[in-house]
C-alpha cells in the first residue's frame, strides 16, 4: 500500500523538540563568529522631512564599530526607473521611479519604524544603548492615515508621483446591470490592517569574504532573495549565496528580503565586517508588512426566490508608505470577487492609495481572503433583505457540480469543484437545523446569550503563478539513501515529511533514508520557494517526476546487472528492490543499483510547470455565543470542508487547516493593527495587538472531502491558505446573525465586545425611534 | 557579575552585565539556542523554562535571579538518551508543532502545567496556555498533545 495519504508523523519533529530549530540567530557557524550586532534607528514620526542626523555621541558609545546612514549609501545602483505604469493601468508593484522606496531613509520618512541608520555594535545590549544616542532632525510634515485621507491628496508622500493614488484600474459601474433585480443591497465594508506576527521574526546575517556575499535570512524563498539582492547591491546573484535555515513562521510577510535585510548584507559589505540581526518583536510589528487593509463597497442584487443577478465590488486598497506588493492583492481579490457562485453579471475596480503606515504585503491568502469576505458578507446582507436562510441562498447560487471548469464573471476559471456537497456536509455535520432551532429557542426566551450561525463557502486561487514553476534534484546514492535538492521552501509546512513520502511512494526507498535540502542557492541555483499555496502541486509534483526519471534510470541499470530486459524488470516498492518479474530470488537494492550506476549516478533534476493555478474549495460553519449584554462574542463550534484534490499527508493537510482557521477566526474577532490621526501605531506590541490565544478558540471540526485537480499527476491543491479564507467571514457571519434579530445588519472586524454592543444598541437606538 | 546557573544539571558560570536576561544567559553563556526569544514584552512564551522546576519566562528574569539556581530547557528533557520526554512525543504524536520556533517554550510550559494539574480538562490547558503563543497550528494539535500526554501520565 502507498504511504501517500496515510498519517505519518513528521520527519521534523525529533530535531525540533530537542535540540530546537537553528534559526539564523541560533547560527554558531564559524563564518559568524565574529559578527557584529546591527541595531536600527527607525523614525518615530509617521511623516517629516530629515532636516539633519548626528551620529558623533553614537559613535563614540561603547562597542559602536560604526553608525551608518543614507550618506555611507554611495556604494549602490540608482533606483529603478519609472515603470510608467501609474494612473488609470493596473499596474505590478512596486513602481519605481517617484515611488522609488529607498533603503535608508533618505531626506523624508513616511512610516514609523522606518530604517533611517543602523548601528553596529559588538554585542546587541550595547546597540540599543548606542542608538539612542543617534540623534535626527524630523521636520513634520502633514501625516496621511486612512483611506478618505489618502484619497483626498491634501498632503502627498510622492509629490512628484503628484497623486496618493499609485494604480487604478477596473470597470466603471453599470447602472443597468442592476435592472432586473427585486432587490438590491449596497454597503461599505472595511478589511481591517493585520499584522503577520510569524513567531520569529525577521533575521538577517550577512558577510562579505573574497568577492562573495553570503547572507543568512529568514526567508519564504532563498533563491527570490538573491534576485532582490542582486539588483538592489548591484551585485552578480553568482556573487550571492543565500541560505534560508529553519525559518519560524512566514505567512506571506516572508516572501523574498525586504528593505531591513537588504540594509543589512549592504553593511556587511560596506563595512566588511560579518553582521547579524534578528528583530525586536516591536521593530517586528512596524517593520515587517502588514496585510489586508482594504475598504470595499459590495453592491449585490437579485431576486426574491434567492437568485443573485448581479455584484458590484469596488476596493481600496490601503498600501502602506510604499507601494510594494500590496498594490497586487486587489487584483487577486477582483478576480476572485464573484466567489463559488454563479453570477451572470460581476464588476470589479479597484484603487490603491499610499499612506503613513506601514507597507503592505501578502498575509495568509493575500488578496483572496477579502475576497470573500465581500461576497460573503454580501450574500448574508441579501438573504436578510428577502427573508431566506443564508444557506438556502448559498445553494441556490454555488456553481453545480456539472458546470466544471467554469468561468467566473469575475474571470477566473475553476478547475474541479463540488461546492454544493460542501456546504451539505458542513450542514448536516453541524446539524444546522437543530442550531436554528436552538437560535429561535434562545431569542424566544430573550437570553443574554445567542446563538450566532454564521456559514461561508468559498473557491480560492492556488499556485496563481503556476508558470513559475517548481524545480526538484534527486539523487540516489550507492548507501541506498536518497537526497532531494528542493527550491520549494519549509517554514512548519512539513516539506522534508511530504517529499520523503513522495520519495518512498515510487521509489519504495524508506523515508528515514531520505534527506531533503532546502533554501541554499549554492546547493539550489534555481528555485521559487513557498507562496500563494504552490508547493505540493508545484515542488511536490517536481520531487515526484524526478522519482519517475530515476526509477526509469534505474531500470535500465538494474536491467544491465540482472542480465534481463527492461520490461522484465519490476521495482518492489514495498521492498525497495528490483528484481526480474517473478523471481524475487534476483532481488537488488538501490545501494547495489546505484553502485552500478558508477559515475553517471542516479540523478534528475526537473523543473515543473503546471501551466494553470488550481482552484480549492469549501464551507465554514462557525457557532457563536454573543452576550447581548456586554457584546462579548465566543466561538464555541468551527465546523469545516475544505477541499484541496487529492490529499498527500492527511495529517500536513490538518494542521495547515488548523492553522489558517485559527488566524481566520482572529481576524474577524480580535485582531487589527490600529493608527492614531498622526500616524502612531497604537498595537505596536503583543500586549496591544489582540494575537489570538488558545483560550479564545474551540477545538476545530473538519470532515474530509477530496475532489481531485487534474492538471497536475498528484491530483493536489493547494492548502495553505484555505483555513484563513473561509474562517473570517463565517465568523464574522456568526455574530451578526447571533444580534441580527434585534435589528443588526453590518458589524466590521474585528468584532469586539465595544463594536458588537455598539450595534446592538444603535440598532435599539434605531427600533425605538421608529 | 558573576552568575552560576545550573543548566540542565551542568553547572554554567559566566561574567555577565548586571541586565542580562536569564534568556540569553541560556543562548549566549550556556549556547543552548532552543529557547527562543518571540516578544519583548513577556507575551509570547517562547522563552519559558523551567526555574528550580516552575516555568518562568527567561525574558523577564534576570541572570542575576538565577544565581544558585536550577534551570531546565528543552535540551535538558531526555537527558543523554534518545528517548523522547512523554510531552516532546506526545506533541510529536498529534503534529503538535509547524515550524517549531514556540515549541520549546509550549512544551516547558505543558510540563509545568501537568506538574501542577496532571489531568487537565481541555478549558484548562486552552487556559493555561494562554501566555504560550503560536502563530502556526492553531492551538488544536497542540491542546490535544497536552491531553495525550496527561493520559498517558495518568496510571491506568
Amino acid at each position: 500500500m502507498s504511504i501517500l495519504g496515510t498519517r505519518v508523523v513528521r520527519t521534523e519533529d525529533p530535531r525540533l523538540l530537542t535540540a530546537g530549530g537553528t534559526y539564523v540567530d541560533d547560527l554558531r557557524v564559524p563564518e559568524l563568529a565574529q559578527a557584529a550586532r546591527v541595531t536600527f534607528v527607525r523614525s518615530p514620526v509617521a511623516h517629516a522631512a530629515i532636516t539633519g542626523i548626528d551620529v558623533s555621541a553614537a559613535k563614540d558609545a561603547p562597542g559602536v564599530v560604526a553608525v551608518l546612514t543614507v550618506a555611507d549609501m554611495d556604494d549602490l545602483p540608482p533606483p529603478p526607473p519609472d515603470s510608467g505604469l501609474t494612473g488609470t493601468e493596473g499596474a505590478p508593484l512596486p513602481l519605481g521611479g517617484p515611488w522609488s522606496e529607498p533603503l535608508l531613509a533618505a531626506d523624508r520618512v513616511r512610516f514609523v519604524g522606518e530604517p533611517v541608520a543602523v548601528v553596529i555594535t559588538d554585542d546587541s545590549y550595547q546597540g540599543e544603548d548606542a542608538a539612542e544616542l543617534v540623534s535626527v532632525d524630523y521636520d513634520p510634515l502633514p501625516v496621511v492615515v486612512g483611506i478618505d485621507r489618502a484619497l483626498a491628496g491634501e498632503s502627498l508622500l510622492f509629490p512628484s508621483a503628484g497623486s496618493n493614488v499609485a494604480c487604478a484600474t477596473g470597470t466603471p459601474a453599470d447602472g443597468a446591470a442592476f435592472d432586473g433585480c427585486d432587490v438590491v443591497v449596497e454597503r461599505e465594508i472595511v478589511n481591517q490592517r493585520l499584522a503577520p506576527v510569524p513567531l520569529e521574526g525577521r533575521a538577517t546575517a550577512a558577510r562579505w569574504a573574497d568577492g562573495k556575499l553570503t547572507v543568512w535570512v529568514s526567508t519564504q524563498n532563498a533563491q527570490i532573495a538573491r534576485f532582490i539582492l542582486a539588483g538592489a547591491l548591484g551585485l552578480n546573484p553568482a556573487n550571492i549565496r543565500v541560505i534560508a535555515p529553519d525559518v519560524g513562521g512566514g505567512f506571506g510577510a516572508k516572501v523574498g528580503v525586504d528593505r531591513d535585510a537588504l540594509i543589512v548584507a549592504w553593511a556587511a559589505k560596506h563595512t566588511g565586517r560579518a553582521l547579524r540581526w534578528a528583530e525586536t518583536r516591536s521593530e517586528n510589528m512596524l517593520g515587517m508588512t502588514h496585510g489586508r487593509a482594504q475598504r470595499h463597497v459590495v453592491k449585490i442584487g437579485g431576486t426574491r426566490d434567492g437568485r443573485i443577478l448581479a455584484y458590484r465590488l469596488e476596493i481600496v486598497q490601503d498600501t502602506g508608505a510604499y507601494p510594494r506588493m500590496g498594490g497586487f492583492l486587489p487584483f487577486l481579490t477582483s478576480l476572485m470577487a464573484a466567489g463559488p457562485y454563479d453570477i451572470g453579471h460581476v464588476e470589479t475596480a479597484y484603487r490603491v492609495a499610499v499612506t503613513n503606515t506601514t507597507p503592505i504585503s501578502a498575509y495568509r491568502g493575500a488578496g483572496r481572503p477579502e475576497a470573500t469576505a465581500a461576497i460573503e458578507r454580501a450574500v448574508d446582507l441579501f438573504a436578510t433583505e428577502i427573508g431566506m436562510d443564508p444557506a438556502e441562498v448559498r445553494r441556490i447560487n454555488l456553481i453545480p457540480a456539472d458546470r466544471f471548469p467554469f468561468t467566473s464573471a469575475s474571470g477566473a476559471t475553476y478547475d474541479t469543484g463540488n461546492y454544493v456537497e460542501a456546504l451539505d456536509k458542513v450542514l448536516a455535520s453541524a446539524g444546522y437545523t437543530e442550531l436554528r432551532a436552538e437560535q429561535a429557542r434562545r431569542r424566544e426566551r430573550g437570553d443574554v446569550q445567542q446563538l450566532g450561525i454564521g456559514v461561508a463557502s468559498y473557491v480560492e486561487i492556488t499556485a496563481a503563478d503556476a508558470d513559475g514553476g517548481e524545480t526538484a534534484r534527486l539523487v540516489v546514492h550507492d548507501d541506498g539513501t536518497a537526497t532531494v535538492y528542493t527550491g520549494s521552501s519549509a517554514h512548519g509546512q512539513g516539506h522534508h515529511t511530504a517529499w520523503a513520502m513522495l520519495v518512498e511512494a515510487e521509489l519504495g526507498i524508506e523515508m528515514s533514508k531520505v534527506t531533503v535540502i532546502h533554501g541554499d542557492t549554492d546547493l539550489i541555483p534555481a528555485g521559487v520557494g513557498t507562496y500563494a499555496s504552490r508547493s505540493l502541486q508545484l515542488g511536490g509534483v517536481a520531487v515526484q517526476k524526478a522519482a519517475v526519471e530515476v526509477k526509469e534510470q534505474a531500470r535500465k541499470v538494474a536491467a544491465d546487472m540482472l542480465e534481463a530486459s527492461e520490461d522484465d524488470l519490476e521495482l518492489d516498492v514495498d521492498r525497495g528492490v528490483w528484481q526480474v518479474r517473478g523471481d524475487p530470488a534476483s532481488s537488488t537494492t538501490w545501494a547495489q543499483v546505484a553502485a552500478h550506476a558508477g559515475e553517471a549516478g542516479l540523478a534528475a533534476d526537473v523543473n515543473y510547470t503546471e501551466g494553470k493555478p488550481t482552484f480549492p474549495f469549501g464551507t465554514h460553519l462557525a457557532v457563536t455565543e454573543v452576550d447581548t449584554e456586554t457584546g462579548k462574542a465566543r466561538l464555541v463550534r468551527h465546523v469545516t470542508v475544505d477541499d484541496a484534490g487529492t490529499v498527500l499527508s492527511p495529517v500536513l493537510a490538518e494542521g495547515q487547516r488548523h492553522g489558517g482557521i485559527a488566524q481566520g477566526v482572529a481576524q474577524a474577532l480580535l485582531e487589527e493593527m490600529v493608527y492614531d490621526a498622526d500616524g502612531n501605531p497604537l498595537t505596536g506590541t503583543l500586549v496591544d495587538y489582540a494575537i489570538v490565544t488558545a483560550a479564545e478558540l474551540p477545538s476545530f471540526e473538519l470532515l474530509a472531502s477530496e475532489t481531485p485537480a487534474t492538471i497536475n499527476p498528484l491530483g493536489a491543491k493547494g492548502i495553505g491558505e484555505a483555513g484563513t479564507i473561509g474562517a473570517t467571514p463565517a465568523t464574522q457571519n456568526s455574530v451578526i446573525d447571533a444580534v441580527s434579530h434585534l435589528g443588526v445588519r453590518h458589524i466590521d472586524m474585528p468584532l469586539t465586545p465595544a463594536r458588537v454592543w455598539a450595534a446592538i444598541s444603535a440598532a435599539a437606538e434605531k427600533g425605538s425611534a421608529r | 557579575m558573576k552568575v552560576t546557573v545550573s543548566v540542565n544539571g551542568k553547572q554554567v558560570a559566566g561574567e555577565v552585565a548586571d541586565r542580562t536576561l536569564l534568556v540569553h544567559f541560556v543562548r549566549d553563556v550556556a549556547g543552548l539556542t532552543a529557547t527562543n526569544v518571540g516578544c519583548d514584552t513577556s507575551s509570547c512564551g517562547a522563552c519559558t523554562v523551567l526555574l528550580d522546576g516552575r516555568s518562568v519566562k527567561s525574558c523577564t528574569v534576570l541572570a542575576a535571579q538565577a544565581d544558585g539556581r536550577e534551570v531546565t530547557t528543552v535540551e535538558g528533557l531526555s537527558g543523554d538518551s534518545d528517548e523522547l520526554h512523554p510531552v516532546q512525543r506526545a506533541f510529536r504524536a498529534e503534529h503538535g508543532l509547524q515550524c517549531g520556533f514556540c515549541t520549546p517554550g509550549m512544551v516547558m510550559a505543558t510540563i509545568s502545567l501537568l506538574a501542577e494539574n496532571p489531568s487537565p480538562t481541555e478549558d484548562e490547558v486552552r487556559t493555561a496556555l494562554e501566555g504560550n503563543l503560536c502563530r502556526c497550528t492553531g492551538y488544536h494539535n497542540i491542546v490535544r498533545a497536552v491531553l495525550a500526554a496527561a493520559s498517558e501520565g495518568r496510571p491506568s
